[in-house]
């Protein structure tokens, strides 16, 4: 079967409707991936055992199983307890849960790479808790988180044609329906690729750059 | 009452594919991970450039799209697969090509001064790298292995949408059978979180009886 210009063109819109689906659940997603994954890594440092144990292990096995297998659950199960979420929201929530498990590795690293001596050197000028923080640790701490946080906002991205499952329409669900209804599948499984692709190729040199304007963290 | 007993044993069956692809998806991405990690730091232009072309295709686009595109489209080029096929390679693929920049990073971290002896007592390139350089740097790949196969093992529910009947297939089949959803969902997330526990408990073993004999080598 050969690559036919024409229907590309004909599909063109219905994907491009499924792109814009695929960019909000990703920023979405980024958004609360970033603020959950900052909960995280807070309460695991809490001196609370309780808190910081359960949390932890909570965020373990949010990170030992499927994203897929999350998303049916938030899609499925919340509803029997009356919990009744739109797909793009369910979505969104499990995309946001999952990666914010990876994201509060990425601050807890960042945190913990500002040397011991900056902590003693608050403490000795007298520097209450706040001050500690928004003067001294978090100016140092985030600046090399940014680009590892950026990477995992671009694995998100990667994932998110997932959602298809639970009947997001975003841009891997239109194409299948595209492809369905017109039982062509070369074209719109090609043109999914090679958008991601494209966009991936992009976000290297993105991240190429921030890597160059905040440093890394070292391990 | 549900008669559970049977939709366990279900389970149970989806348990054992989600294991035989996660094994035969580790042995192919394992065999690619060498092949293009090493054919990245080839001497030779064509070598480097077709396993730069090959990590950067398969980290760029996503596993979902790969595998669909391995189950969907292959077949109009003349390929058919079963889904067992697709789903192994193009997990084995997805993963291998993230172990290839593993097998990069570990083979680069070992030290110039290595190398250097290694031509100061007359080696070739290939007895270096077998007898010299691979048995450090396999330390050094072996904890980010483990996580590669932990994300392979959470990239196998994709498996179940393109209806092979693995863990997270029979998991659905349950909800649409029982109406239940909690029991299912949970059980597998249980089922899932185990095996990635056993991964990461193998690997730590792995590291400890390779480790055994290097002390005092590596700092």
């Amino acid at each position: 079967m050969e690559w036919d210009w024409n229907f590309v063109w004909e599909i063109m819109p219905t994907l491009i409707e499924g792109v814009k689906i695929t960019i909000l659940a990703t920023l979405l997603g980024s958004v609360l991936a970033a603020i959950v994954g900052l909960a995280i890594a807070l309460a695991r440092r809490s001196p609370n055992k309780g808190l910081s144990r359960s949390v932890g292990f909570l965020a373990e096995f949010i990170r030992g199983t499927p994203l897929l297998v999350q998303l049916y659950f938030i899609f499925y199960v919340l509803p029997d307890i009356g919990i009744l979420l739109p797909p793009l929201v369910a979505g969104v929530i499990g995309l946001g849960l999952h990666y914010g498990t990876y994201t509060a590795e990425v601050y807890r690293a960042g945190i913990d790479n500002v040397p011991r001596g900056q902590w003693e050197a608050a403490k000795a000028c007298n520097l209450n808790a706040r001050q500690t923080w928004t003067h001294i640790i978090m100016p140092q701490a985030i600046p090399p988180m940014i680009p590892a946080l950026a990477n995992y906002f671009i694995a998100m991205f990667k994932e998110t044609p997932l959602l298809s499952a639970i009947t997001v329409l975003e841009l891997m669900n239109q194409a299948k329906s595209v492809a369905n209804t017109y039982y062509r599948y070369v074209e719109p499984m090609t043109l999914v690729g090679a958008f991601f692709l494209v966009i991936s190729l992009f976000s290297v040199v993105l991240l190429r750059w921030l890597e160059r304007r905040y440093g890394r963290i070292e391990k | 009452m549900t008669q559970w007993s049977g939709y366990f044993g279900l389970i149970l069956q989806g348990a054992l594919v989600t294991i035989e692809l996660t094994l035969m998806g580790s042995v192919l991405a394992l065999i690619m991970a060498f092949l293009a990690g090493l054919g990245r730091l080839s001497r030779f232009f064509a070598i480097r450039a077709l396993a730069t072309a090959y990590i950067e295709f398969f980290r760029g686009t996503s596993i979902f799209v790969q595998l669909f595109w391995a189950y969907f489209v292959l077949p109009f080029v003349g390929i058919s697969l079963t889904p067992l096929q697709a789903g192994v390679l193009a997990l084995g693929l997805n993963v291998g090509a993230y172990g290839a920049e593993v097998v990069r990073g570990a083979i680069q971290s070992i030290g110039r001064e290595q190398y250097e002896a290694c031509i100061a007592v007359n080696l070739g390139r290939w007895q270096a790298m077998r007898h010299v350089i691979l048995p450090q740097a396999l330390l050094v790949m072996l904890p980010t292995f483990g996580n590669n196969a932990i994300e392979l093992l959470k990239a196998t529910a994709v498996v179940s949408l393109i209806s092979l009947t693995d863990l997270t297939f029979q998991a659905q089949v349950v909800r649409s059978q029982t109406g239940n959803t909690l029991v299912p969902f949970t059980t597998i997330l249980v089922i899932y979180f185990t095996l990635a526990l056993i991964i990461s408990w193998g690997v730590r073993s792995l590291e400890r009886r390779m480790a055994r004999g290097l002390d005092g080598v590596r700092v």
